[in-house]
């Protein structure tokens, strides 16, 4: 079955981050496909490469990042959100002057409609927030 | 957000959907509702079948006489106004959740269908994609 | 069809809007802080064991191991790994998060 997971908190205040991850994680084992991870709201801070959490800690962005790789997710961090919060790629630094980008690797900047599209495209469209 | 539906739109595939809104959120004490509506927005841009659902504080996103000129915060009240203008015409509101804060029909900006808690169930029921913000 | 809800009853509504709003037949899913809602003992025990005549009810084990609260989970009530929740939202048609 098809799945498109929706994100809307960021990392670490709040468990949804953690449990839309594991959720994400069982259903790629039981062998379904994710159409799409798409972060919303404060949702977008979970795609920050700056993070740093101490040693011992779960590191939630490089997680995700790992998870997108090794099954070559497409994570969607919403743009209008984004620039909000301040979460941004090379072509949106660019674009709006800024002096430096801080994307994470996985992670990629679109627009809301490609949240319409997994709703769309997915048997199952599954949303995590607070 | 007006770049982004000069971008995007049309249904992929020809796929319509029941897409439907459930707001349960006030406004401006969290973000939900304005970003929920900028969502709403992009969708209808898709050509799906969309609703939305206003049940418990989402109710008080559509009162009347929202003032925001005193917390510095953009008023978007008005644009509930405007999605008729985007063919979103079928909004519900939950008769209970008006009832348990005092309100009707009347004190609405918008004209809405008010409908009971088990019609709101049945909706749930009846549509392919739930948002909940 | 399929509802979660991850807030304490203690402290919002959204265990109460969920069980008002849950069809006969549906499942109710807890999780994060929503596992609070299953346990015995409870000033909202009667009101859970009275909506699992109609809707099933499911709590996630590993908030609710994660909680420490193992121990007072209210019977009927049947646990699901995170596996478990996948299934859940593959068996129902569409799944309502009540957050």
């Amino acid at each position: 079955m098809k799945f498109g997971i929706l994100v809307n908190e960021g990392p670490y205040t709040h468990e949804a981050s953690d449990t839309a991850y594991q959720f994400t994680k069982a259903a790629l084992e039981k062998g379904h496909e994710i159409v799409r991870v798409f972060f919303y709201h404060d949702g977008v801070n979970n795609g920050t490469r700056l993070t740093t959490p101490p040693q011992d800690e779960r590191n939630i962005v490089k997680r995700w990042g790992e998870l997108a790789d090794q099954h070559k997710l497409d994570m969607v961090v919403c743009v209008a959100a984004a620039q909000r919060r301040g979460i941004v790629d090379t072509d949106e630094a660019k674009r709006h002057g800024k002096d430096a980008d801080n994307i994470a690797p996985g992670f990629h900047i679109s627009g809301l409609g490609q949240l319409i599209d997994a709703g769309i495209k997915a048997d199952r469209l599954v949303v995590f927030g607070d | 957000m007006t770049d982004e539906m000069m971008e995007e739109g049309g249904a992929p595939g020809g796929v319509v959907k029941k897409f439907l809104y459930v707001n349960r959120k006030a406004p401006y004490g969290t973000i939900y509702a304005l970003e929920s509506l900028e969502v709403v927005l992009i969708s209808a841009a898709f050509e799906q079948d969309v609703s939305l659902a206003f049940l418990d504080d989402g109710v008080y996103q559509i009162v009347k006489g929202q003032d925001t000129k005193s917390v510095g915060v953009k008023n978007f009240s008005p644009t509930y106004r405007a999605l008729e203008g985007y063919d979103v015409e079928k909004l519900y509101v939950e008769k209970e959740s008006l009832e348990a804060r005092g309100l009707t029909e009347e004190d609405l900006i918008v004209p809405v269908q008010v409908i009971s808690t088990e019609e709101i169930a049945d909706l749930m029921e009846s549509h392919d994609v739930i948002l909940s913000f | 069809m399929l509802h979660t809800v991850n807030k304490s009853p203690f402290e919002r509504n959204t265990l109460e809007s969920c069980l008002r709003h849950a069809k006969k037949g549906s499942a109710v899913l807890l999780i994060e802080d929503g596992v609070y809602g299953a346990l015995k003992g409870t000033t909202v025990s009667g009101k859970v064991s009275e909506a699992m005549k109609s809707v099933t009810v499911y709590a996630l084990q590993p908030d609710i191991e994660a909680r420490g609260v193992q121990n007072r989970v209210l019977d009927g009530i049947k646990l699901v790994d995170y596996g478990g929740f996948v299934d859940l939202v593959t068996e129902h048609n569409a799944t309502q998060s009540w957050l």
